[in-house]
């Protein structure tokens, strides 16, 4: 299990879990939630913020709002 | 009998939500603001049969109930208070077909307050190709609502819309989601306490920190146990059900929704791959930007032109169809040259708008907020930041109110600062004449000086608010969490309709405002400088024909020198001259000084000012332009030459000279320190700017 941050451009991994006390609700109402899946599919320069497809939804975030999100890789 | 029912449009933001609010109603709405804040409200009626009228609202586009922002807070506050006189009878909930999962989330909120609400899916035009397929009557059962299928761009489906919506009294009600399955302990408690209540309105009563009327705050249970849980024990729960909600959605979907992932053909991915390049990307956006600044410059000087010599034959006409006397006066040398110091700017801004919300409408905003964010936030600023920079090319205060989706308040404060540096359309008349009186107009490698210059001066607008950005932030000590979370949306072709509507009200409600603004101050300039106290003023003729002097000049050049020598002692010229010793080291004449006083109620006032008091008393009738190059120092050079020119466009660019934005700051931010640190520093730093340049370049 690695955090969100250290997701490899173009790899999928299925999310873990949450540091629910530090992640905006917003998010989680976006579709970050256990069990869904999420790519990396662009990164900006310095790797931040990151280009995601979290279940069908399309999002960028910042790294330090991803180092909460623990994901297991799957491909 | 016309029965007249509210419709409220509801639905994620990028959901085409506007396209059908615009289908319903037309041009037949209107846009204003909810009384005490600046969220934008527009309403619109659409006529669904020969006894149905319907008033449409289109609500702030949010992604659920729980609100992060004013815009989002509208929502809950109006759904709440069925004493509103906007609660709607019935909801539309606007969806798009890709993203239907996502949406539905808000409306089984929206479901769960248990008002009759259908269900909008829109974009079906896209479903074939993204190889979409949905059992629309299985999903109409399963979340027990009506559907409609429609598609703004092909116009279809609108009717068919109508027709649910005149039936909404069969729309069935009943909620989707038992709050008892959140967390049985703490609703069943909440249940006892409040036994005739909604438990979803009041769960929603007690998280919603919002402003509800003295009706719903009645309700809330302070005393009770609910709300002294502790934050993140609601926080938590929050969580909790939204997690309940997709599970719901998770479950109907699956028998309903499937996609079929060879037929999608990617925009999306051949698109991103290029513009948001690690470099390319980059490249793109400065062109992009180029052009546009390119475009407005050139696009709009015949219009401009031609609005110019419009309004020059107006007055003339007036002086010469009108008898002579006070009102003529008022109409041709203060009314008139008012008007068309506003009326020049409308093809800038329309340009403007029309660049701004094609790069919205096609969904590239959000590609450059993800390309800008880790720059801006080096200082203090945020990726959001780059909407309301872009915007306050075209107006700050769009621009202010733009900042309000920056989830943290310092990166939004920080923006809401130093937005008014970017060089607003009310500027540019002042820059265009100052540029065509003191630049010349050759060209270097093809490319013309003027051209430049006002690139130049855009180009420093941004530097400024970078600059005094990364001050601020030095400054500001508090250390808030920034959360962004930003929608990459799909790139659309933007609809010629959303474009039209939007260029056509933004355009409108600034010729509206600001030429009120500048109508009043027009009239009031011409009074004060057609009257004068004293011997000085009303003796003017005879003062100056017995004036030794002027005894060999031309009858002509008499005039000329009367009308000065009143000017000099009406109301304003005693005003202006009074600031003379502090804007003297500026280069700055008596003349100037008045049209900068004027201009601290909004810029564009400047050339309207000018114009107004090199009119009044002089019948010749030329462009003010000409007017403007024609004046001369004491010393015969002219007025307007390289160092005070530059110098007054510099003043321009760093002062805070706009009572409008000044206000919606105040409201923005809540309270005067902000808009007065900002009118304080602003001021400072374009006085000593100016002063700097003109001492050297004179």
């Amino acid at each position: 299990m690695i955090s969100l941050d250290k997701l490899g451009l173009g790899e999928t991994a299925i999310i873990e879990s949450i540091e629910t006390d530090f992640l905006p609700l917003k998010l989680i109402e976006m579709g970050c939630l256990p069990g869904n899946e999420v790519s990396l599919l662009y990164l900006a320069p310095f790797r931040d913020p990151m280009y995601l497809k979290i279940d069908e939804a399309h999002l960028a975030i910042r790294i330090e709002v991803a180092k909460y999100i623990m994901v297991k890789l799957i491909s | 009998m016309i029965k007249t029912i509210n419709i409220a449009l509801i639905g994620n933001p990028n959901t085409g939500k506007t396209s059908v609010f615009n289908a319903l109603t037309g041009l037949n709405q209107k846009v204003g603001n909810y009384p005490g804040i600046t969220v934008e409200k527009k309403q619109g009626i659409c006529k669904l049969n020969r006894t149905i009228k319907a008033r449409i609202l289109d609500l702030p586009g949010t992604y659920s109930l729980n609100a992060s922002s004013m815009d989002e807070s509208v929502v809950i506050e109006l759904l709440l208070n069925k004493n509103d006189l906007d609660f709607p009878d019935v909801v539309v909930l606007v969806t798009d077909v890709e993203n239907l999962k996502r949406n539905l989330l808000l409306f089984t909120q929206i479901k769960d307050l248990e008002i009759p609400t259908v269900l909008v899916i829109n974009m079906s035009d896209q479903m074939k190709r993204k190889g979409i397929s949905i059992d629309i009557e299985l999903l109409e059962k399963q979340l027990n609502t009506n559907i409609v299928l429609i598609s703004t761009r092909e116009k279809t489906g609108i009717d068919s819309l109508k027709e649910t919506l005149i039936n909404y009294r069969n729309i069935p009600t009943s909620p989707i989601l038992d709050p008892l399955t959140i967390d049985e302990a703490y609703f069943q408690s909440l249940k006892h306490a409040f036994p005739n209540q909604s438990l979803y309105k009041l769960w929603l009563v007690i998280t919603q920190d919002v402003n509800f009327t003295k009706l719903e705050r009645q309700k809330v249970p302070d005393s009770a146990d609910f709300k002294t849980q502790s934050q993140s024990y609601l926080k938590k729960l929050q969580q909790r059900e939204t997690i309940k909600r997709y599970q719901i959605i998770n479950k109907i979907l699956k028998e309903t929704y499937q996609v079929n992932k060879e037929e999608a053909t990617d925009l999306r991915s051949r698109l991103d791959n290029i513009l948001i390049h690690k470099f390319w990307g980059y490249v793109i956006f400065f062109i992009i930007l180029l052009s546009i600044f390119q475009a407005i410059f050139d696009w709009s000087s015949i219009p401009m032109d031609l609005i110019d010599s419009t309004f020059v034959q107006l007055s003339e006409a007036v002086n010469n169809y009108l008898p002579p006397g006070v009102l003529t006066n008022l109409i041709a040398e203060g009314v008139i040259p008012g008007l068309g110091g506003i009326v020049i700017f409308i093809p800038q801004i329309a340009f403007l708008f029309l660049f701004i919300s094609i790069l919205e409408e096609t969904g590239y905003m959000s590609r450059v907020v993800f390309l800008m964010d880790r720059g801006l936030r080096r200082y203090g600023l945020n990726g959001k930041s780059v909407i309301p920079l872009i915007s306050g090319t075209a107006c700050a205060i769009p621009a202010v109110m733009a900042t309000r989706n920056i989830e943290s308040w310092k990166e939004r404060l920080i923006t809401i600062l130093v937005v008014p540096f970017t060089t607003c359309s009310a500027r540019l008349p002042v820059y265009l004449i100052l540029i065509s009186l003191v630049i010349p107009n050759q060209r270097f490698l093809g490319i013309s000086y003027q051209g430049l210059t006002l690139m130049g001066l855009y180009f420093l607008g941004f530097l400024m608010a970078i600059v005094s950005a990364s001050l601020m932030n030095k400054i500001l000590k508090t250390s808030t969490k920034s959360y962004f979370v930003v929608e990459m949306p799909n790139y659309k072709l933007p609809l010629l309709k959303n474009v039209g509507i939007t260029v056509w009200e933004k355009t409108r409600a600034f010729v509206v405002e600001a030429g009120r603004i500048i109508l009043a101050i027009s009239i009031l300039l011409w009074v004060m400088a057609s009257y004068g106290p004293g011997e000085n003023f009303s003796n003017a003729e005879d003062i100056v024909k017995t004036n030794a002097a002027y005894e060999n000049i031309s009858a002509a050049e008499l005039e000329i020198k009367i009308a000065s020598y009143r000017l000099e002692h009406s109301y304003i010229g005693i005003l202006g001259k009074s600031l003379e010793p502090a804007i003297a080291p500026l280069g700055y004449d008596w003349k100037i000084g008045i049209a900068l006083i004027s201009s601290f109620a909004a810029r564009e006032v400047f050339v309207g000012t000018l114009a107004t008091i090199y009119s009044v008393g002089n019948d010749s009738q030329e462009t003010i332009k000409n007017k403007m190059s024609a004046e001369i120092r004491p010393d015969g050079t002219p007025l307007f030459n390289l160092a005070s020119g530059i110098s007054l466009m510099l003043f321009y660019a760093f002062a805070m000279q706009c009572m409008s934005t000044l206000a919606i700051v105040k409201k923005e931010t809540n309270g005067w320190k902000w808009p007065l640190i900002q009118l304080v520093a602003m001021t400072f730093i374009a006085y000593f700017a100016a002063l700097i340049v003109y001492q050297i370049l004179k």
